[in-house]
């Protein structure tokens, strides 16, 4: 069943525009909130809905508002996050390209339930031009007395602000992002306080993906109960799926949670099945960051239960034999992609991005890097692939933000569901030496 | 972030009169607006995007010391901040800079590649400048547009979907024309619209 609630009206021409997307029911979300409704009742059908962050964590958007400090005499912000980086995602760019308003309305909304009268957008640097595109939106909401003094005659106002990153995957993490708004280098803060006790500026601050904003519009029209009703369990709603990889359809599809893995893989309406005809070998289902399941776990969990697109599914079995939802990012391997070389290539990109706070995290990617090169071009040694696993698990757990984990996850999953490719990596050095590209696996089986 | 150290040479003061235009600084006074007041270092990023833009495509000492003394905030700020987040160069640049993704699902749909064919059509390595200084090359971390790798970012264009083909055409077009072209849209955007 085709379910729609962010990419609703997505094909209509225009829907960028502010005149076409109010045609289309577009800010009656603000009109009800603003003058029907009081803060605290939003935040209570949010709570209601069950919608959960879509950046990653995964952690109750409603809860996360209802942490913020009511007693500070500090002025309150929202943030958006859309600091998009994890390697294999690319949603919210889409989304923000494609109906900024959607972003903008849920902004609106969630801003006057958390009492905030500013709010900042922060864009990586990356997406320079989605900044033009945002902040043509931002100024028809002005024109039309959606944003600035006294909104719609409701006496509310509020101010939204783009604000543009210049390239650090880490500034995706919620308190690096508020101190790189800050205007400083992107280094986590520790917890607590949380950023809803001291956030940007030390105010109270909510931040929040751009995937999770755009869905409050719809909560506030619908009620956070018929949100609940959408989905599976206490993965509620829809999410947009960033589809890569070797597969016939790549794009941004929303699904309902809940939707089956396999039929999102062979779908013709999404991913279309493999590319070239070739067989599937493994699916990383939540972003780069998140555990690489090969083929068998990702179509049924170790039980043989149909593994579904949700946040409880996709977790089934733990880290043993399960991943996460993440962020979203499917990333489609076939029978020619070599782990090894994939892997090291995700630990280069974690090594580059550290910040260099956390000396685990710091030393560790380093070291993870070199080993993985070293195994990737010939030079390795059996008792590496142990040295990975144990580095791993010694970054896990002992950093300040999840870049830790998240560049120690992907390497220990690699090594749990692929060592066959790393052992033929070391047995075998000229063949991988002569081989720059594509997997090696053609090989193993001769 | 690692990789990238400051040179020494760069420390040295170069004494070099650095102002902006008016227009320039009263696009400053507006972001600076953005921000609570006495935040003004907040603008800090987007201020050294407008300095990179207008002095030439790259940062140095003198026009970081010039945007600390906009800010009121002390050099060293500045020089933490720029050295920390990749798209500040702090090396001359030629007028196209073109960035090509090396991340996961680029990778495996032929990134590496793009990266050694635009070496070899531009006769530099990663991290050069051509002769010309019309481009610079470099190799980046993941762009956000893994449905359409591989790709690559010109200045501020995205170029999607590429193949050796489509990479002559677009060299061929930013050495013929003196504006950044727009790339054609994208065929995953289409089929979903």
């Amino acid at each position: 069943m085709e379910r729609k609630i962010i990419l609703e009206n997505n094909d209509i021409e225009g829907i960028r525009f502010l005149d076409v997307y109010r045609q289309n029911g577009g800010y009656q979300s603000v009109e009800k909130a603003l003058k029907t409704m009081t803060p605290d009742e939003v935040v209570s059908e949010v709570k209601t809905s069950g919608l959960r962050g879509r950046g990653g964590a995964g952690f109750p958007t409603g809860l996360k508002w209802s942490f913020i400090d009511k007693k500070s005499n500090n002025p309150r912000y929202l943030v958006c996050n859309a600091d998009e980086s994890e390697p294999g995602t690319f949603k919210d760019r889409y989304l923000m390209e494609r109906i900024p308003h959607r972003l903008l309305e849920g902004m609106i909304c969630s801003s006057y339930a958390l009492g905030a009268n500013t709010a900042y957008i922060y864009v990586r640097g990356e997406y320079k031009y989605i900044v033009g595109i945002l902040n043509e939106a931002i100024k028809e909401c002005y024109k039309n007395g959606l944003l600035g003094k006294n909104i719609l005659g409701s006496h509310y106002d509020l101010d939204i602000y783009v604000h543009c990153g210049a390239g650090a995957y880490i500034c995706g993490e919620e308190t690096a992002l508020l101190e790189s708004l800050e205007g400083k280098r992107g280094n986590p803060r520790l917890k607590p306080p949380f950023p809803a006790v001291k956030g940007l500026y030390d105010c109270p601050t909510v931040v929040n993906n751009v995937e999770t904003l755009a869905n409050i519009g719809w909560i506030v029209n619908h009620g956070g109960e018929s949100f609940a009703k959408i989905g599976i369990g206490k993965s509620t709603g829809t999410k947009l799926i960033s589809a890569c990889g070797h597969i016939n359809k790549p794009g941004v599809y929303e699904i309902e949670l809940g939707f089956p893995v396999e039929e999102f893989l062979y779908s013709e309406a999404y991913c279309g099945g493999i590319k070239n005809g070739k067989e599937l070998k493994a699916v990383i289902p939540g972003g780069s960051s998140v555990p690489i399941l090969p083929k068998e776990l990702i179509l049924n969990t170790l039980k043989g239960e149909k593994r579904l697109l949700s946040y409880e599914s996709l977790a089934d079995g733990g880290f043993e034999s399960g991943s996460m939802l993440g962020s979203g990012g499917f990333i489609v391997y076939d029978e020619d992609d070599c782990i090894v070389r994939n892997t090291y290539n995700f630990s280069r990109f974690y090594h580059h991005e550290s910040c260099g706070q956390c000396s685990p995290c710091r030393e560790g990617t380093s070291w993870m890097d070199s080993v993985l090169y070293r195994i990737e071009n010939g030079n390795g040694r059996m008792k590496d692939i142990d040295l990975l696993v144990n580095i791993a698990s010694h970054i896990e757990g002992n950093t300040i933000c999840p870049l830790g984990d998240a560049s120690a996850w992907p390497v220990a999953a690699a090594i749990r569901h692929f060592r066959n490719e790393f052992e033929f990596h070391v047995e075998h050095p000229d063949i991988v030496r002569n081989i720059k590209h594509g997997s090696i696996l053609q090989y193993t089986n001769k | 972030m690692s990789d990238k150290q400051f040179k020494h040479k760069l420390y040295v003061k170069k004494n070099k009169e650095v102002s902006f235009t008016a227009d320039t600084l009263a696009k400053i006074e507006t972001v600076i607006s953005h921000y609570p007041e006495g935040q003004q270092k907040s603008a800090l990023i987007p201020v050294l995007q407008i300095a990179q833009e207008e002095l030439g495509g790259s940062l140095n000492v003198d026009s970081m010391d010039y945007v600390a003394g906009l800010l009121h905030i002390t050099p060293i700020e500045v020089y933490e901040v720029a050295t920390f987040y990749s798209q500040f160069y702090l090396e001359p640049v030629g007028k196209y800079v073109i960035e090509v993704c090396q991340t996961g699902p680029c990778a495996i749909c032929g990134g590496e590649d793009i990266m050694h064919y635009l070496e070899e059509k531009l006769h530099i390595k990663v991290g050069e400048t051509t002769e010309d200084n019309l481009f610079s090359l470099k190799g980046v971390e993941c762009l956000g547009a893994c449905g359409s790798a591989p790709v690559m970012q010109v200045n501020t264009e995205f170029y999607e979907f590429l193949n050796i083909e489509k990479i002559d055409e677009i060299i061929a077009t930013l050495r013929n024309t003196s504006e950044l072209t727009k790339p054609e849209s994208l065929s995953w955007k289409e089929r979903l619209s």
